[in-house]
C-alpha cells in the first residue's frame, strides 16, 4: 500500500465508524429488512479494511461471498419467513438486556486492555502486497492442502444438507368437490393450513 | 497505522455481535449476529497477517477458510430456520423449545 500515513488513518477512521455504526444498526433496529441491508454495509466496510491491510484478494472474496451470497441468502430467508408478528413480551427483558450489555462492555474492556498491554513482536519486513494471491495459491496446494480439500467436502455436505432440511414435504392435493385445473397446479403444495370449507357452506354464507 | 487499532475495532465488533446474539428474539437476527462475530475474527486474522507475518501471510489463508465455513454455516442455518418456521409457525427464539427438557 503506497498511501500516506494520514490518508491511511483517515480511511481507517471512516471505515471503522461505518462498520461499527452499521453493526449497531444490525443489532438494534426494529425492522429486520433494514438490519439485513446494514449487514451489507458492514461487509463492504470490512472489505475496505482488508484492502487497507494489503490483502486485495481476500477483500474481493469478501465482497463476492459475503455481500453477493450470504447477504442475499439472508434477504431471501427474511422474505420466506415474512411473519409480521408482535413478540409476546417477556418478563424482565430490560434486566437481561442490561446484564448482557454489561457483560459485553466488560469483555470489550478486557480485550482492549489485553491488546494494548501485549508486547507484539512486529515484523519489519515489507508486506508482499500484490504477490499475496500467488502466495495464497502456494499455501493452498502445499501445506494447507488437506484443509483445502476438507473445505470443499464440507461445502458439498452443507449444500446437500441445506437442500434436505429446507425441502418441503410432498402433500397430496385435497379434492374439494370439483378438481382444480391441472395447468395451475404445482407439484408441491404449501403446508400452511388453509381454512377448508365445503362448497355448500360457502354458498350459504 | 498500528496493529492495536485494528484489534480494538475487531473487539468492538465481536462484542456487538455477542450482544445481538444474546438479546435478539428474531432468528434471522441471531444468524446476522453470528456473521458479525465471524467477521470480527477475520479482521483479527488479517491484521495479524499484515503486521506479524507480512511475507508468509498464513492469516490470509485462514481468513479464506473462515469465509468458506461462514458461507456453509449461513446456508445450513437458514435451512434449519425455514424448517422450524414451517413446523412451529413462528420466528421467536423464546418459543423454540423443542429440545428443552
Amino acid at each position: 500500500m503506497t498511501l500516506g500515513q494520514g490518508v491511511q488513518f483517515v480511511t481507517f477512521i471512516l471505515l471503522a465508524a461505518m462498520m461499527l455504526g452499521s453493526a449497531l444498526g444490525v443489532v438494534l433496529l426494529e425492522n429486520i429488512v433494514y438490519s439485513a441491508f446494514l449487514l451489507g454495509g458492514v461487509f463492504i466496510s470490512m472489505a475496505g479494511m482488508y484492502i487497507l491491510l494489503n490483502a486485495g484478494f481476500v477483500a474481493a472474496a469478501q465482497v463476492l461471498v459475503y455481500v453477493g451470497a450470504v447477504n442475499v441468502l439472508i434477504l431471501f430467508g427474511i422474505m420466506l419467513v415474512n411473519k409480521r408478528q408482535a413478540f409476546t413480551p417477556m418478563a424482565r427483558t430490560w434486566l437481561s438486556q442490561i446484564a448482557t450489555g454489561g457483560v459485553c462492555a466488560g469483555l470489550f474492556a478486557l480485550l482492549t486492555v489485553a491488546v494494548l498491554n501485549t508486547p507484539w513482536s512486529l515484523s519489519e519486513l515489507t508486506p508482499i502486497g500484490e504477490g499475496a494471491i500467488i502466495e495464497i495459491g502456494k499455501h493452498f496446494f502445499s501445506d494447507y492442502l488437506l484443509p483445502f480439500e476438507l473445505a470443499s467436502v464440507l461445502l458439498l455436505i452443507a449444500l446437500i444438507g441445506a437442500i434436505v432440511l429446507a425441502r418441503r414435504e410432498f402433500i397430496p392435493d385435497v379434492v374439494l368437490g370439483q378438481p382444480e385445473p391441472d395447468a395451475l397446479q404445482l407439484p408441491e403444495r404449501p403446508r400452511e393450513l388453509v381454512s377448508v370449507t365445503p362448497l355448500n357452506d360457502v354458498s350459504e354464507s | 497505522m498500528q496493529l492495536q487499532y485494528f484489534l480494538t475495532v475487531a473487539a468492538a465488533l465481536f462484542c456487538i455481535g455477542i450482544y445481538g446474539l444474546v438479546t435478539s428474539r428474531n432468528v434471522i437476527r441471531v444468524l446476522m449476529s453470528i456473521e458479525l462475530m465471524l467477521n470480527a475474527v477475520n479482521l483479527n486474522l488479517m491484521a495479524f497477517s499484515n503486521y506479524l507475518d507480512p511475507v508468509g501471510i498464513n492469516g490470509q489463508v485462514f481468513a479464506v477458510f473462515v469465509i468458506s465455513i461462514a458461507a456453509a454455516e449461513a446456508a445450513v442455518g437458514l435451512a434449519i430456520v425455514l424448517s422450524i418456521y414451517r413446523n412451529r409457525d413462528t420466528v421467536d427464539m423464546e418459543q423454540f423449545n423443542l429440545l428443552k427438557w
